[in-house]
């Protein structure tokens, strides 16, 4: 059966299905609709929710439980995923699983409260201090929320990794009808790194302070190793009418979205073009990109931001494919006619210029 | 075929529960479906607004550029609405506390007395529901009927005692306005 849902409470309705025990969260427009939800039924179904003090106190308590092995998460947008950045990377060093979601509000500072997606860079290079990566999924409605957050529990627990849900204002806040009918009961994953008291057993230790600098190489080049499996295994992404495409649109989330209304009007055109839709963002699909470029297309890639996927299409292309950028930053939501008038320019352009 | 309407007037006139209504209608009669509430920095008593799109195929945007229908239950919903309508477009206005005389020519307007409407069923708090029947028959765009069969499970359990009450506001709304 299908409810109409908005993106934030079927978030959290997911991410109890998928397991999540433990949810901490702090205020913060516009993913406030998934903290409230939490508070009501994270409780029902027997775990743990807590406002906290701040966002910071938020991720660590998320490390805290992690630590003890449960399926935690926690929610921000913008500047609030800013502080949380520390909790992160230390999540990343001690490897332990959790889930983060981010709704992308306009910035930077403290920007305004409208759908973005400015935030890519800070996801997708690791966001906090050292060398590390996670897992970024960038879903497009609110139903394929649904399927995302499993995933993230599911490799969050796989990797022992953070992994970070990109979605924007707009996915949070906008209802649509949906279906939880396809999560299954959460897989049971070994955790032989917890600590759940050493009674009978060898102690643990979880700490990313490793003041010997032969140890912490090593202990990077571990986490570089697990980051290259995450590149050769967890690609994900969809494509639109890519087979006869002369123009590939590249747009992920929402943009993604509003890109394939633009698309479906050129088609109506019988201008040939079609899309890539990156899933994860980190790992970047560089390679089906790289094949796109290959059989002659030119990109056009979209973004609701001034330009940062754009360069991770650049480094896939090593050079070899010709770009188009068109960003809107700041929170402002293009239409799909706006997109229309501007890939069939860039079209027009490039077809005129092979002649 | 892909329509948009905008619902708008002041915090706590039921304007965000209109759309609602109206959205989880759609989906029950399987249509594609987005609600968009505007969540910018609004107050009780300030204005609110929402978006909802109804479509036989997937929907690209939420937002709605150029909207077939408008509701405005307010003055300034009305004042800021009524120039987003392409030529053609209709707004259904709550002409209870609306001035209409400022009103595009090349736009139609279905004026609709709500709260003279409520206070004949004896409550102030139907008048949405008014408007939502009278929209619903101007607009044709889903079918009333499946509508009130269902009125239980749109409403949701919050609203159970509510659902003779707000079935006689929609019949009362969809009544008033003339084929």
């Amino acid at each position: 059966m299908k409810r109409l849902m908005s993106g934030n409470a079927a978030l959290g309705e997911a991410a109890v299905l998928a397991g999540c025990t433990c949810y901490f969260g702090y205020p913060i427009t516009p993913q406030n609709e998934l903290t409230e939800y939490m508070a009501k039924r994270v409780p029902e179904a027997g775990g743990v929710f807590i406002q906290s003090e701040s966002e910071i106190a938020a991720i660590n308590m998320v490390l805290g439980a992690s630590v003890a092995g449960a399926r935690a998460m926690t929610s921000s947008s913008s500047p609030g995923m800013s502080l949380k950045q520390e909790g992160i990377s230390y999540l990343a060093a001690d490897e332990l699983p959790a889930v983060v979601v981010d709704m992308v509000r306009g910035g930077p500072g403290m920007g305004n409260i409208s759908p973005a997606q400015s935030d890519y860079f800070q996801a997708t290079r690791g966001g906090g201090h050292g060398d590390y990566k996670t897992i970024v999924l960038a879903p497009g409605s609110v139903q394929e929320l649904t399927e995302i957050v499993p995933l993230a529990f599911d490799l969050a627990d796989k990797y022992r990794n953070p992994v970070i849900i990109l979605g924007d204002g707009m996915l949070g806040q906008m209802m649509e009808p949906v279906s939880f009918d396809n999560i299954k009961p959460p897989k049971e994953y070994p955790k032989d790194y917890i600590l759940t008291g050493a009674k009978g057993r060898p102690s643990r230790m979880v700490r990313s302070l490793l003041f010997d600098t032969k140890e912490e190489e090593e202990h990077n080049w571990k986490l570089f190793r697990k980051y290259q499996r995450m590149e050769q295994n967890e690609v994900r992404y969809d494509t639109f009418l890519l087979d006869d495409a002369e123009m590939v649109v590249i747009a992920y989330g929402i943009g993604a979205r509003i890109a394939k209304g633009a698309i479906k009007r050129l088609r109506q055109e019988n201008l040939k073009v079609g899309m890539i839709r990156p899933i994860t963002l980190w790992p970047f699909p560089a390679k089906i990109i790289k094949e796109a470029a290959q059989n002659g297309a030119e990109f056009f890639v979209f973004e609701m931001s001034a330009g940062q996927m754009v360069e991770d299409v650049k480094l896939a292309l090593e050079g070899k494919g010709r770009i188009h950028f068109y960003g809107r930053p700041g929170g402002v939501i293009p239409t799909p006619i706006e997109l229309f008038r501007v890939i069939s320019r860039h079209y027009y352009q490039s077809r005129r210029g092979k002649k | 075929m892909t329509i948009k309407t905008i619902f708008s007037g002041f915090g706590g006139q039921g304007v965000l529960s209109m759309g609602f209504t109206l959205a989880n209608a759609a989906m029950l009669e399987g249509k594609y479906v987005t609600y968009l509430p505007s969540y910018g920095v609004e107050v009780r008593g300030g204005t609110a607004n929402c978006t909802v799109v109804v479509s036989d195929e997937e929907i690209a945007s939420p937002v709605a550029s150029e909207p077939e229908f408008v509701v405005a239950m307010n003055q300034p919903s009305f004042a800021r609405f009524q120039s987003v309508l392409p030529s053609g477009g209709l707004i259904c206005v709550n002409s209870s506390i609306v001035n209409t005389t400022s009103a595009r020519g090349d736009i139609e307007v279905l004026t609709v007395p709500t709260s003279e409407l409520a206070e004949k069923m004896g409550t102030i708090k139907v008048a949405n529901m008014i408007m939502l029947g009278a929209f619903l028959k101007a607009s044709n765009m889903i079918s009333f009927d499946l509508m009130l069969n269902n009125l239980q499970e749109i409403l949701g359990e919050g609203k159970a005692k509510m659902i003779k009450l707000n079935r006689q506001a929609l019949e009362a709304g969809y009544a008033f306005v003339k084929e």
